[in-house]
């Protein structure tokens, strides 16, 4: 045996040797981009919970020779062309079976994001989580999360403007939804090869909320309307809790079906915390099943960032759409409170509008702090969490409507 | 089934179309959805009236035999509605026994409506 040769071979073989290979230094950099999501993560605490994950996955995903996620792979799943394995063996049509005995950890996590199980898991827990009491003791509070949806479309509109196809222009405007599960699920399925920057696009963005909204806020109001106390809303009653789950889902999936992933899991989620005979279920929804599925769904999106994938022009496209689509969702809901105010005879605090953008709770906090900016006495939390809860409804249908027309 | 070219590579004109019908389609499902939830909400309110008024009545009926007593009806806020700061469940239940003892009234008869801890300082 010469050692030498040996050597030579397991140096060239290692990972160290993938990064002087053609294209290896765009490795690199993706793995500063994951220590830079790493440091958001941990150190500055932006949505902690996914982003450590989503960078984590993307480390795991460039370092050379890990083969943990197999971006052709996935090509021609999605393409329905064939694929040759590391052993030469070509398979004609890639099945998830397929995938289970070929690919890496993180393809099998993928699959799970792939066939929309994570988004809608995660749903049900914040189906679990959310008290849609503010909501139904003021129903027209619905019309301003269905407002705050303007920049989806808007951002749909530019994203074709600037060359992208129909399901990619889709996936991109449902940032402006401000829901990560919804845009991860409608991405996934129209357009996965966008998965890593519409992801981190929407989930920073959502960190960034009380920075992006207030000075929307100020700009679009007035410091008469900023003051506005709101009377306090009736008391909803439990029957009424237990009803409003089964009604919306029924009711709603049979008006756009393709929302019955989402809908159905989130009111599911809501009926177990309402019904008031299913503690335990409720709690695991909230607690255990969300967290496992957070830690699927954070690493299996984090190892779609490819660097050939990920650094391109669309990347940096995506995430000034996606800025476009918060500020205009913003706005939007505000421009819904404002009119809100002028019919109620200055009832209604036009701060609300912007929880409208479905990010539960903190939409609705940035409310309560703007509005108490200008009125010490002003508690507007529970007034803006009917427009909030509204939002995740407002963007489920936006993303049903999408994924009917751009769903084939 | 895939999707025709004119989606898949829409021009201007299919893309603001697809846009403000996207948005028209979202205010729609969100109108007929408040509808939906402002008819639950009368709904239950009346019925919820309707409970308190026959509630209301019923310590006026002329007196039930002893073979079958009728039960008294429940005093409203009982089903889960009191809010507990700082409190353990097991020290609310004592709390509401014992006020319901030294009161004399049973504790159906009562209405908790918060029980709250008060930290001294």
């Amino acid at each position: 045996m010469n050692i030498l040769d040996t050597l030579g071979k397991l140096a060239a073989e290692s990972g160290f040797a993938g990064f002087l290979a053609a294209g290896g230094w765009k490795n690199l950099i993706m793995i500063a981009i994951a220590c830079v999501l790493l440091y958001l993560g941990i150190v500055k605490k932006f949505e902690p919970l996914l982003l450590v994950g989503i960078a984590f996955g993307c480390l795991l995903t460039n370092l050379p020779g890990a083969g943990m996620y197999h971006l052709d792979m996935w090509d021609a799943y999605v393409a329905g062309t064939s694929y040759t394995t590391a052993a030469g063996e070509v398979i004609e049509h890639l099945s998830f079976t397929d995938i289970i005995h070929e690919g890496g950890l993180l393809d099998i996590f993928y699959i799970g994001v792939k066939a929309g199980v994570y988004p809608s898991l995660i749903f049900m827990g914040v189906g679990a989580m959310t008290d849609f009491g503010p909501l139904l003791a003021y129903p027209k509070s619905l019309l301003l999360g269905a407002a705050a949806q303007l920049g989806v479309f808007v951002a749909f509109f530019g994203a074709i403007l600037l060359g992208f196809t129909g399901p990619e222009a889709a996936s991109i405007g449902i940032i402006g939804g401000a829901d990560g599960p919804t845009a991860l699920l409608l991405t996934a399925m129209l357009a996965p090869q966008l998965l890593g920057p519409i992801a981190i696009s929407a989930y920073s963005y959502m960190a960034l909320i009380p920075m992006i909204q207030p000075p929307i806020m100020k700009l679009m109001t007035t410091p008469a309307m900023r003051q506005v106390k709101m009377e306090q809303r009736r008391e909803v009653s439990k029957t009424e809790k237990i009803i409003f789950p089964i009604a919306v889902s029924a009711f709603v999936i049979l008006l756009l079906p393709s929302t019955a992933p989402l809908i159905g899991c989130l009111m599911f989620g809501n009926l177990l915390r309402e019904c008031g005979v299913t503690d335990r279920l409720s709690d695991t929804a909230q607690n255990a099943l969300m967290n496992i599925v957070t830690i699927f769904l954070a690493t299996s999106v984090g190892a779609t960032m490819v660097a050939e994938r990920f650094l391109s022009l669309n990347t940096i496209k995506i995430i000034v759409l996606g800025l476009v689509a918060f500020a205009i969702s913003t706005a939007g809901g505000l421009i819904g409170g404002r009119i809100m105010y002028r019919t109620s005879g200055g009832k209604i605090n036009p701060l609300i509008g912007s929880a409208g953008v479905s990010a539960v709770p903190m939409a609705a906090r940035v409310s309560q702090d703007v509005g108490r900016k200008y009125n010490k006495t002003n508690y507007l939390l529970m007034h803006a969490m009917g427009p909030n809860v509204a939002g995740v409804i407002g963007s489920a249908i936006a993303a049903g409507f999408l994924l009917s027309v751009f769903g084939g | 089934m895939g999707v025709s070219e004119t989606l898949l590579h829409p021009g201007v004109t299919t893309g603001a179309l697809v846009a403000v019908l996207g948005y028209g389609v979202v205010f729609f499902g969100i109108c007929l959805l408040l509808i939906v939830v402002t008819v639950m909400g009368k709904v239950m309110m009346n019925s919820q009236k309707k409970a308190a008024a026959k509630a209301e009545t019923v310590p006026a009926a002329p007196e039930p035999a002893p073979a079958a007593p009728v039960e008294k009806p429940k005093a409203k806020g009982t089903a889960g509605e009191l809010k507990l700061y700082d409190t353990d469940p097991r020290d609310a239940a004592l709390i509401m026994a014992i006020t319901a003892h030294k009161l004399g009234k049973p504790i159906n008869e009562l209405r908790f409506r918060s029980i709250k801890e008060v930290k001294e300082k």
